[in-house]
């Protein structure tokens, strides 16, 4: 016999495994603990221990002004993009997957990849200087436009998919029944696409929800700050966090984005198969 | 009045393919027509031209004494089953049925007596409420018909209707589908590749090859009379015997012609009871059912059922068991493989004949038919 008995041997490889696993999950989960344990420490400092419970800090967000604003601001800019992206994603993937040109596909990696570039840092100044010639710096719906534009095409990408999977036959079921195209498209288009709407809703309020810079940049006006740009104000004068605040309203902040995702998942499951259920 | 008349139709797509390719058909109003034809051959294309949802490029199609050929598809007045029915998922039983009322803005009230009406004639009438995911595969199906017919169409037109259901349910819903048209008597159009499908349900067949329509006639005349080769292999099975016609020779009750052909194939001159025209010399080819054959260990007496009789030798060379009927594959002596179906009389015979079996295959000169393409 050679080596280790193979039960033993298992056994081993299964606690290794194990190990890791838990390594890795300490590893994701402690910024998590952070966020859920400093808002009531009555200390809080950059460790994930609770030394006393308190309400205080929530007590002092809730009285600071810029809270109830700010997170106003997030959801406006947040569901503004949400809604738009929804809505011109819907038609556009519709027209693409059902209209055939040429270079269709190619079009649409193009989109994809400009789109990351878009949004990035690197396209900042010409869309300063954009917005600067058209009026529009210090406008939120312009932080709405701009950011619509970033997430449009990867949202047009992601519903294609949805749209892509759809049978032609109900459309053309439909048709035979004397339908029109804007009653197809009420009727059976978006109805079946509506999981795909909803996951790409849900992805772009996320996205802008924590995006810092382009509203940071565009605005100026600090009323108008959404809550990812507030929280980068929560600084002393000497430069050290203020992790009272930052840390409550980090855990206020993120509450909502996920409730929206448990709703939405409970409802459609976020299956990227289009699978339409009942 | 909804005749269908398709005049020299034809479908040319950009590629320059052409699925339909000169159509002169013309379907009688309350037929149960099948387009029947192997995959590719332009049925389903043809089915979706009638349907509008493909536009002619040559030719026009009249409904009724109404020229459609560029109508839209809600214009039309026709219906349609799609091959995976296409009930929408996200709409109720009772809603699918009404939507071809909902688009026309028919009121409520009526709409919703329309499908009660509807849900109970295809016997669903507690079925209402569920969505299509729940209902079993016939259930989906007569769904779909109530919802084609609901609009009280000229046409209905259904896209190989049996084809998603098994065996069993299949042979149920052949009749209930003839049952619902026999009731509503509109013309019915169906496409189908599975030619047991077309015999069973159809008033009359257009089988189609390559975009063209090869014969139309009734399930029987298709089947007895095949006019070519592609149809006769087609539909059914049948052993082929290619041959030069050696001239004719009088039946015995003398009101008949026969035919004598030269078959090298089969080892011996074939006589087939022939009416048409045929010159001595030309080339022919002999279709015989496998049915129509008689298989003997003896050889069978000339004059058998009082008429002359054709007869080859042959071993056994396949032999497949289906229950009902045996599948013998005979090889004659000039290496021709003959298939051959025998019903199995009785449970067990003395008679019975097996692999290797020397056997005579005989059968009467009604039996073929002769081919000239």
């Amino acid at each position: 016999m050679s080596g280790i008995d193979p039960v033993v041997r298992q056994t081993l490889s299964r606690i290794g495994v194990y190990v890791g696993v838990c390594v890795a999950i300490v590893f994701f989960a402690l910024p998590l603990l952070w966020l859920v344990l400093t808002p009531f420490s009555k200390h809080p400092s950059y460790r994930a221990t609770l030394n006393g419970v308190s309400l205080d800090n929530f007590d002092k967000l809730f009285h600071n002004p810029q809270l109830w604003r700010s997170l106003r601001n997030s959801i406006y800019l947040a569901g503004g993009t949400a809604i738009l992206v929804i809505v011109l994603a819907a038609l556009a993937s519709y027209a693409l997957s059902r209209v055939r040109i040429p270079g269709r596909d190619q079009l649409l990696y193009a989109l994809l990849l400009l789109s990351s570039i878009v949004t990035g840092t690197a396209a900042m100044v010409p869309i300063f200087l954009m917005l600067y010639q058209l009026n529009l710096l210090d406008k939120q719906f312009a932080v709405v436009l701009v950011l619509s534009g970033g997430l449009l095409p990867a949202a047009v990408f992601m519903l294609k998919d949805f749209v892509d999977s759809i049978p032609r036959s109900y459309e053309e079921s439909a048709r035979v029944f004397g339908a029109s195209p804007s009653q197809i498209l009420r009727h059976i288009v978006l109805p079946l696409i509506r999981p795909g709407m909803a996951t790409v809703g849900v992805w772009a309020l996320v996205q802008v929800w924590g995006n810092f810079l382009i509203p940071f940049i565009l605005l100026s006006d600090d009323k108008k700050y959404p809550a990812a740009v507030v929280m980068y104000t929560f600084y002393d004068t000497g430069g050290q966090p203020n992790f009272a605040l930052i840390s409550t309203f980090a855990l206020v902040y993120s509450v909502p984005v996920v409730v929206l995702y448990l709703i939405v998942n409970k409802r459609y499951g976020f299956s990227f198969q289009g699978g339409i259920k009942g | 009045m909804a005749s269908i008349e398709m005049r020299s139709l034809a479908k040319v797509y950009p590629n320059g393919v052409r699925a339909v390719d000169g159509i002169d058909l013309t379907i009688a109003d309350g037929e149960f027509f099948a387009l029947l034809g192997p995959s590719g051959c332009g049925k389903t294309t043809l089915l979706r031209t009638l349907a509008g949802l493909e536009v002619a490029t040559e030719g026009t199609i009249l409904i009724g004494d109404e020229d459609v050929t560029t109508q839209p598809p809600g214009t039309r007045d026709v219906a349609m089953v799609f091959q995976d029915y296409a009930l929408f998922p996200h709409m109720s039983v009772a809603q699918n049925i009404a939507y071809g009322l909902r688009v026309r803005r028919v009121p409520k009230e009526e709409r919703n007596r329309r499908v009660d009406e509807a849900l109970a004639s295809v016997r669903l009438g507690d079925f209402g409420s569920r969505r299509p995911h729940q209902l079993s595969g016939g259930q989906r199906q007569r769904v779909a018909l109530a919802r084609a017919l609901i609009r009280r169409p000229k046409v209905l037109l259904l896209d190989e209707p049996l084809s998603a259901l098994d065996k069993k349910l299949r042979e149920q819903t052949q009749f209930e589908l003839m049952n619902i048209q026999h009731q509503v008597g509109i013309t019915f159009v169906f496409v189908t590749h599975d030619q047991d499908e077309a015999m069973a349900l159809s008033t009359r067949i257009a089988v189609m090859n390559r975009g063209q329509v090869i014969q139309v006639g009734t399930p029987s005349e298709i089947y007895e009379f095949p006019q070519s080769r592609f149809v006769a292999d087609f539909i059914g099975t049948t052993n082929l015997f290619e041959g030069t016609v050696r001239g004719g020779e009088t039946g015995h009750g003398g009101e008949t012609g026969n035919l004598v052909v030269n078959c090298p194939e089969a080892g011996c001159d074939l006589i087939v009871d022939e009416i048409g025209r045929f010159s001595s010399g030309q080339r022919v080819w002999i279709a015989l059912r496998p049915e129509k054959i008689r298989l003997s260990k003896q050889k069978v007496p000339a004059g058998w059922l009082g008429e002359p009789v054709n007869q080859i030798k042959g071993t056994v060379w396949e032999l497949g068991y289906l229950g009902n009927r045996s599948t013998y594959r005979i090889k004659t002596e000039t290496g021709k493989v003959v298939t051959v179906f025998a019903q199995n009389e009785r449970r067990t015979s003395e008679w019975s004949i097996d692999w290797s079996d020397e056997v005579y295959l005989s059968w009467s000169t009604d039996g073929a038919v002769v081919l000239t393409q």
